[in-house]
């Protein structure tokens, strides 16, 4: 375990900045949703990382991540049945269509 | 150079490689391929940082569940441009620059941690990290009632879930 901290932190920033590129650059709905799922697992590492260098005694860490693998999943659940009702109805999936509830 | 060194560069080159791929290739098949390969290697740092459960959950819940999920929704919705048109919008390299900016900033702000080339502390022998997480996870004194939070907001998603794609009712 001679690993340095920030490796692990610079590696969650580059995996969120992917993902965040991602969420900004694709035209569809559920790769939007793709880049969001590596955005939450680049602040997962961090949080594990955390808690493995700063105090393993304490759960917080592991906790907060299982939690937001709950979030995660209800997330992609909710996500991906709006995005198959707006298909049915409108038979797109290109989040620049969905423009409904757009002022 | 010791061997959890190689290990952590060889998941993290998995890692950032399989996300590149997520985010451009073509087909959203693939890409939802590609994420299972990314979160794989996520699943090897968790067992790296010596959190073997968290290591479990991310095989059984991210890639047995949420990248399946993904799949089946691609599949769903495939009719839809397949592999024509431009899969990005035109604003991209706004995106791209975007993304760098912040990837700048993130890396200046770890680099300018105070001791942040330290080292793993021990973990002490008779500590039992997965017991003690279990435990935090039910004690009311520790995370209990964040955890039957979280519990109630996927059992509220899911019902609502299977209601919004169920489809047209009968009226």
């Amino acid at each position: 375990m001679n690993i340095p901290l920030s490796w692990y932190l610079i590696l969650a920033a580059s995996l969120f900045c992917i993902g965040l590129y991602g969420v900004l650059s694709r035209r569809n709905a559920i790769a939007i949703l793709l880049g969001v799922e590596l955005m939450l697992n680049a602040v997962n590492i961090n949080l594990v990382a955390f808690w493995r260098y700063l105090d393993p005694a304490q759960m917080g860490g592991q906790v907060f991540a299982i939690i937001v693998f709950a979030v995660a999943a209800a997330e992609v659940a909710v996500g991906l049945a709006l995005i198959i009702s707006v298909y049915r109805s409108r038979k797109s999936v290109v989040a620049d269509d969905i423009d409904l509830m757009k002022w | 150079m010791t061997a959890s060194q190689i290990v952590f560069l060889l998941s993290a080159a998995l890692i950032i490689g399989s996300a590149l791929m997520v985010v451009t290739t073509r087909k959203l098949v693939h890409a939802a391929l590609w994420l299972v390969a990314a979160l794989f290697g996520v699943a090897i740092l968790y067992g790296l940082l010596e959190a073997g459960f968290l290591a479990v959950v991310q095989v059984v819940v991210y890639i047995g569940a949420i990248a399946i999920l993904f799949i089946f929704a691609v599949m769903l919705t495939r009719k839809e441009m397949r592999d024509t048109g431009p899969q990005t919008r035109r604003s991209w390299p706004l995106a791209a620059l975007l993304g760098l900016l912040v990837l700048a900033g993130l890396v200046f702000l770890v680099l300018d941690m105070p001791d942040v080339a330290r080292t793993a502390v021990e973990i002490p022998a008779e500590v039992d990290t997965v017991g003690a997480l279990g435990q935090a996870l039910v004690s009311p004194e520790a995370y209990a009632l964040p955890f039957e939070v979280a519990s109630v907001l996927l059992l509220a998603a899911l019902i609502g879930a299977v209601y919004i794609a169920s489809g047209q009712k009968k009226e």
